[in-house]
């Protein structure tokens, strides 16, 4: 053994790792830790006050009854607190993160630095308008690239997410019924089996009925069936839907859907979801779409947050745009950005308001910031890579799992648990993932295929990482071809192991509950 | 470009891997006329850092920030200091980067933070349960409203004069989109108590705000106990999260829903958004909730952990049978509310709370000993409206001359009722001496 002078031993002594169980609960770097109101109390606190002067109060009476009662914890105490817990999460910044569907690509750091300029996160929505003149300048700036990446003339900027966009769309469609007076007639909208579950459910939040169409073999919209739900068109509202489609594929006869739904009377919705696809190398307006949300937080790299917020605009053909909600950005003539808020003048189409306030706006600041970022060319390269990325991991993958459909992809690849043995499931191959270092693809989705594994890398990822991924896959695969059946308790290397599920929905525990005095002595 | 790591060499070899001749091949499904050859025309082309940043610097310093002088905007989103450990927390990768938490063995910290934000939104509202957090206050108000609407199987909603006329928007855009019935009562700088006499057999709910968007404080037991005898919820909704600190919290006035904004607890201005939605409810009532909870679990070794629960309401489950379509909803923002109300503590909350109503009071006091303005507020939190004898719009241009942010004029969100010289007027823990007495010399100077 290698000493130094003082007889540490500098190199590993030759012992077999025993099975170590520790007193703390805590594992080397992997701290244990309690809810913050097993920690703290109400008096506990991590700010510096100034003492109030105690001024009669002008309240009226309407107080506060019972104190929250809520725990605090000094700086170190809280910092430490939510550390350790971030500990317990995978993130894009520590690998690749193939959900399907959700575009987690790289979040830009420069996007953060520009959103926090006290010249966009410290202005309010309501100071005048004179004072906020380069925020709205922003917005009209973002609002332009938009327009021009999806060649549409008109763009809603305040949705706050993509289904919120959703939303912005399907109420233009009303409104624009409304306005054909055909709007207690044309209810029916067409959703294709393998859309989001946002898509029904916003068209129901607009009062529309859902009409489901089926996919065909090759994953793309059946015809025939659409044909068939069009036989009756006075009660058509429009067709909802996503463009490449949730089969990672695009939509090959989409312009004759859009003739189609457009001859019968309709409006066609598409979920721009998966705009990552063919951002910079496909307009939407070229193929016949009337509305398009824009998830702000998938194709231009706005971080998800762990579910949010996310941005939704949403992109109007000329037909719709007129009846798009305000707010809005006009630039005036002596060159003075405007906000129209109000359903009038300019705006008296306007199916109204959605939203308090102008949109997203921190969201807005890094989305332009990576659109400068990457300049026309760059979008077009992203499109590009994304596609090449997820194609590369099909064509890897091909041997050992079953693609859902023959031929190239687009930005992510689909796969259907038809290659694995009797017994091993769709979630076993994704919880053997998480063992490997990896966040797993989106699983049971689209519904049109069974046991479906959506693996979307996106432009952000390297040669070298795709690679391992797919080593790592490919040796997951076969194993689920083989029946091994110490899948079905993966993860073993996670900070939990698989949670019950069925044991939260039953009897739901929603809050933290303070231990009544008999539970705490009986500890 | 810096955001790319595939090389041509990796490109190539991908290529041959997958047997595609070039990147054209991927696309042969579009149509043809849609295929754009070149790049698209009207845009520049890529950028280094130092030019990006050149040019979002130059937009940002045309705009004034609230921190730059004496500010006194409210109305629905607040001027509050953030502790730096805040911002610090929700840059972390692990949160900033992270998805939904739908892979609960490797989220267990944002599902734990959630399990945390739910626990304080309850108790900050006085209800039972919370839910992960809505887009904003104005759409939690709208989800509350056809809520109330899918719980009573009742198809009328009744606006107070006081709700936020952007909430009010909100809210009779989706109720209308529904076929439900909106009636809007008349705007009232004080008349959330009278709600109650609005109520008949058809009524879902009432929505009533405390503090109101003149910062009229209320206590809504009574409107509460009118809605209940005829079969209709309360919908109690606000704007500014820190009043409830001090002020009557809607479970302790009988609120079958709470709905608000959360922004003033962790969150910026950041020009409207992103924002927090605070959606809180009865207990019996959870299983109509829209968006995400998050819920208490084991794992298979019987260790405590957390899960999003009850999803068979959401529409990634239910589809066209779901309570709402969000989806994405405002993680990050929740989580910053929760890192600040955890440094806050229950005490913390209620000084600050204190401090607020304190800069508040003192600057009613100076503006309305002033010859000709009236505080028009009977009971406020931390803003109020005041009457002035020049219209509104003047005075506030007059002020912001005098580099004094004066505040909101009722005319922007009241267009039509006549309220051209009613300034609404909020002060924080921001508001020093300094930027009341400024407020006061220049208003002096205008009437």
């Amino acid at each position: 053994m290698s000493m130094n002078t003082q007889g540490r031993p500098t190199a590993p002594a030759a012992v077999s790792t025993p099975v170590i169980d520790t007193v703390s609960g805590s594992r080397g770097l992997l701290q244990r830790e309690d809810l913050l109101f097993e920690i703290g109390t109400p008096e506990t606190t991590g700010v510096d006050l100034p003492t109030p002067r105690g001024l009669k109060d002008r309240l009226g009476g309407v107080k506060r009854k019972a104190d929250t009662g809520l725990a605090g914890l000094s700086e170190p105490q809280a910092v430490r607190h939510y550390m350790r817990l971030s500990q317990k999460n995978y993130a894009i910044d520590l690998g690749l993160f193939p959900l399907g569907s959700c575009t987690m690509k790289h979040n830009p750091r420069l996007n953060e630095k520009m959103a926090r300029l006290p010249g966009f996160a410290d202005i309010h929505p309501l100071q005048p308008q004179a004072t906020v003149q380069g925020a709205l300048e922003l917005i009209d700036e973002l609002a332009t690239w938009l327009k021009t990446l999806t060649g549409m003339p008109s763009v809603a900027m305040s949705p706050k997410a993509g289904a919120h966009g959703e939303l912005c769309g399907m109420l233009a469609i009303r409104q624009a019924l409304i306005a054909r007076g055909e709007g207690e007639s044309r209810k029916r909208v067409l959703v294709p089996e393998s859309a989001h579950g946002t898509n029904p459910a916003t068209a129901v939040q607009c009062g529309f009925i859902v009409d489901e169409i089926k996919a065909d073999k090759r994953g793309r919209v059946d015809m025939a069936d659409l044909k068939s739900k069009l036989a009756r068109t006075d009660d058509i509202a429009g067709i909802m839907l996503t463009n490449p489609n949730t089969c990672g594929l695009f939509e090959t006869d989409i312009k004759d859907i859009a003739d189609l739904i457009h001859a019968a009377g309709g409006y066609f919705y598409c979920d721009g979801a998966n705009f990552n696809a063919i951002v910079g190398r496909v307009r939407p307006g070229d193929l016949g779409v009337d509305a398009m949300h824009i998830n702000l937080h998938k194709t231009f790299s706005t971080p998800h947050g762990g579910g949010g917020p996310g941005s939704g605009p949403t992109v109007f053909s000329e037909a719709l745009a007129p009846f798009a909600p305000v707010p809005f950005v006009i630039k005036d003539e002596d060159s003075f950005f405007r906000l129209v808020e109000q359903t009038e003048g300019a705006a008296k189409d306007s199916f109204g308001r959605m939203v308090a306030f102008h949109g997203q706006m921190g969201m807005f600041v890094r989305a332009l910031t990576y659109m400068l970022s990457h300049g026309a060319d760059g979008l077009k390269q992203v499109a590009e890579d994304a596609v090449l990325n997820a194609n590369y991991i099909q064509a890897r993958l091909k041997h050992v799992m079953t693609p859902a459909f023959e031929g190239f992809c687009m930005h992510e690849a689909l796969f259907s648990d038809a290659f694995t043995a009797d017994g091993i499931e769709t979630i076993d191959i994704a919880k053997a993932l998480i063992d490997e270092g990896y966040h797993p693809m989106t699983m049971y989705f689209p519904l049109v295929v069974h046991g479906a594994m959506l693996i979307e890398p996106t432009e952000t990822e390297s040669k070298a990482e795709l690679d391992r991924f797919c080593d790592a896959l490919e040796s997951i695969a076969r194993r689920a071809a083989q029946g091994d059946e110490t899948l079905k308790g993966a993860p073993y290397l996670a900070p939990a192991k698989r949670l019950d599920e069925t044991r939260a929905a039953r009897k739901p525990v929603l809050k933290w509950t303070a231990p009544l005095p008999e539970q705490i002595a009986a500890e | 470009m810096r955001y790319l790591p595939l090389t041509p060499e990796d490109r190539a070899s991908m290529l041959a891997t997958i047997g595609a001749k070039s990147a054209e091949d991927f696309y042969t499904d579009v149509p043809k006329s849609a295929r754009l050859k070149a790049k698209i025309a009207g845009l520049p082309d890529h950028q280094g850092e130092l030019a990006v940043e050149r040019h979002m610097m130059k937009l940002a310093a045309k705009n004034r920030s609230a921190s730059s002088g004496p500010f006194f905007v409210g109305a629905g989103a607040y001027k509050h200091h953030v502790p730096a450990s805040v911002d610090m927390i929700i840059q972390r990768s692990e949160f900033l980067t992270t998805y939904t938490p739908y892979q609960p063995e490797i989220a267990q910290g944002t599902l734990q933070t959630l399990f945390e934000f739910q626990t304080q939104v309850s108790a900050l509202t006085a209800m039972d349960v919370a839910n992960a957090s809505m887009y904003d206050g104005s759409t939690a108000c709208a989800e509350a409203a056809v809520m109330a609407a899918r719980v009573t199987k009742r198809r009328k909603v009744i606006l107070s004069g006081g709700l936020h006329p952007h909430y009010a928007a909100a809210t009779r855009l989706l109720c209308e989109a529904q076929g439900l019935t909106v009636m809007q009562l008349p705007v009232a700088i004080d008349g959330e108590g009278e709600l109650g006499k609005s109520v008949d057999g058809e009524t879902a709910c009432v929505i009533g705000q405390s503090p109101n968007v003149f910062g009229t404080v209320t206590d809504l037991t009574s409107v509460a106990k009118s809605a209940h005898e005829k079969g209709a919820l309360l919908v109690s909704v606000f704007t500014e999260a820190v009043s409830l600190g001090l002020v009557m919290p809607p479970g302790e006035m009988g609120a079958d829903i709470a709905a608000g904004e959360g922004q003033s607890i962790g969150n910026g201005l950041n020009f409207g958004g992103p924002y927090v939605g605070l959606f809180a409810c009865r207990e019996k009532l959870v299983r109509q909730m829209p968006g995400r909870l998050c819920g208490e679990t084991v794992d298979a070794d019987g260790h405590r952990g957390f899960v999003l629960t009850l999803s068979t309401r959401e529409q990634h489950i239910r589809r066209d049978k779901a309570t709402s379509n969000i989806c994405t909803n405002s993680g990050l923002c929740a989580l910053a509310f929760t890192a600040h109300m955890t440094l806050l503590g229950g005490k913390g909350l209620k000084q600050l709370a204190e401090l607020n109503h304190e800069a508040a009071c003192e600057l009613a006091d100076t503006l309305g000993a002033m010859k000709g303005v009236e505080v028009l507020t009977p009971r406020f939190f931390n803003e109020f409206a005041i009457r002035t004898p020049v219209d509104a719009e003047a005075v506030l241009a007059m002020l912001d001359e005098a580099g004094v942010v004066g505040g909101v004029r009722a005319s922007r969100l009241y267009p039509r009722d006549h309220l051209g010289d009613v300034i609404l007027v909020a002060a924080t823990e921001c508001t020093t001496p300094d930027d009341i007495a400024a407020y006061a010399a220049a208003l002096k100077e205008i009437i």
